[in-house]
């Protein structure tokens, strides 16, 4: 589904993605673990070109991103992102959210994407919010609605970027609670987190990043019971 | 001592003064959103040719005062161009041009004002610059619009008074007629401030209620 190869990524002077070399197979789980300043939401960017590729090769459902002739638009359709922030739109209401790509860019009807947009409510458990605007919501509420509104485009691949970040504490599990259950039926994800219970229980593979590249890659057992590197030991001791 | 009483013979006139205020005002206005919105894009365009343009539009209309404009425009341009325009048509273009400018600044500052957040979730939907734009980031920037732009507008309403030195026969220019043939500064020109005042706290209030009305 997503091959990197020697994904190079600067901001100027800064480089921060150091050659990054990965691939992610069709209905895995992949979780991105490491310290605060490791590029790993700069890496997820990268999968959807919200970061443009300094050097190196992404290729997402075999397109390569760095292909002039491919058109970006037609990949985000396919890659369902949510956001730290949640990033909802303030002024829709939640199921104009959940509803606005699919009828401005699949042009499906207003009618099929209502439909489409209550099932997929429901299945976050906020079918009773839909005609609320994002502000009256909880920051899990919102959340939920944000990967609402990402599967709305029936996307084949889902990034994550510290989806439970900004949230309460106690709001957290509602949010993760959504996620398995997408894990579940077998949805590709790609989730930058540190939350590292949900690694552990529902991620078919773990990397740590850290310093621009990837330290090291495994089953969760083995990355959170006994991994190779000293930097990833040393991290876990700190976050476990 | 005043005789506020003679004021109403003198609202006919008053009123034809009121009339080419308010066409001037509207019309002006219209377009200068108009310019505004075109040119206020061309400041945050990543195209630098249109980014140079509307930079040099609104500082140098920003940077002369709007009774330097009205009076270069009737009584300089003519000559350059050897074609003299209607005095509405320039108390309209001078409007336009000048509202223009500040609001092009007013549209700058709500589209970047707007959390890059938004353009990111847009795009990261599969919309395109162009649909994110339309769709969400100006819906958003425009209710931030409002307050300033109603500023704008009350000084641009304001700022027709000055183009009785061109000639057009506004509120301002009536007045200053009236008074002068009948030596009744007074009552006629408390009645223009009064005028001017009631047009203006009309439109408070409208906007006011517009405001209110796009909350979320």
């Amino acid at each position: 589904m997503i091959t990197v190869q020697d994904l190079h990524k600067s901001f100027g002077d800064n480089e921060v993605l150091k050659g990054i070399n990965c691939e992610v197979e069709e209905k895995e789980v992949v979780c991105v673990i490491g310290p605060s300043g490791s590029g790993k939401s700069t890496f997820l960017r990268c999968l959807n070109l919200l970061e443009d590729i300094t050097s190196g090769n992404v290729i997402v459902d075999g397109y390569n991103l760095k292909d002039k002739t491919t058109d970006i638009n037609m990949i985000r359709t396919e890659v369902g992102m949510v956001f730290q922030q949640f990033n909802l739109f303030p002024h829709k209401t939640v199921i104009e959210n959940v509803m606005l790509a699919p009828r401005k860019v699949r042009k499906i009807s207003v009618q099929e994407a209502r439909e489409r947009g209550e099932a997929l409510l429901k299945k976050v458990g906020l079918a009773e919010k839909a005609d609320q605007y994002p502000a009256q919501l909880s920051g899990g509420q919102q959340q939920r609605v944000a990967i609402a509104r990402a599967l709305a485009m029936e996307p084949k691949l889902m990034l994550f970027d510290e989806p439970t970040s900004a949230l309460d504490p106690e709001l957290v599990g509602e949010v993760l609670e959504v996620m398995k259950q997408l894990a579940k039926e077998g949805m590709t994800m790609v989730v930058v987190t540190h939350e590292m219970g949900f690694a552990r229980e529902v991620a078919d593979r773990v990397m740590f990043m850290d310093e621009g590249i990837i330290m090291e890659e495994d089953t969760p057992e083995i990355i959170f019971t006994n991994p190779a590197s000293e930097r990833t030991k040393n991290f876990l001791n700190k976050v476990l | 001592m005043f005789d506020f009483g003679q004021v109403i013979d003198f609202l006919p006139q008053l009123g034809k003064g009121l009339y080419y205020t308010l066409l001037i005002s509207i019309v002006g206005l219209l377009i200068g959103f108009i310019l505004g919105a075109i040119f206020g894009l061309g400041r945050i365009s990543k195209n630098k040719f249109f980014f140079i343009i509307a930079s040099i539009y609104v500082e140098v209309i920003r940077g002369t005062p709007v009774l330097v404009q009205a009076i270069w425009l009737y009584f300089a341009l003519p000559i350059i161009l050897q074609f003299q325009m209607a005095s509405i048509t320039a108390g309209i273009v001078v409007i336009a041009i000048n509202s223009g400018a500040y609001i092009a600044e007013i549209v700058r500052g709500s589209v970047d004002s707007i959390n890059k957040g938004q353009m990111e979730a847009g795009r990261s939907l599969g919309l395109n610059k162009h649909q994110t734009m339309r769709y969400i980031i100006w819906p958003q920037a425009f209710k931030r619009m409002i307050p300033p732009l109603g500023n704008q507008f009350i000084i641009s309403i304001k700022d027709t008074s000055l183009l009785s030195v061109i000639l057009v026969p506004e509120l301002m220019f009536q007045g200053r007629y009236i008074a002068s043939n009948h030596f009744n500064a007074v009552e006629i020109y408390t009645t223009v401030a009064l005028f001017y005042l009631v047009i203006n706290f009309s439109l408070s209030l409208l906007l006011r209620y517009i405001e209110r009305r796009l909350n979320y």
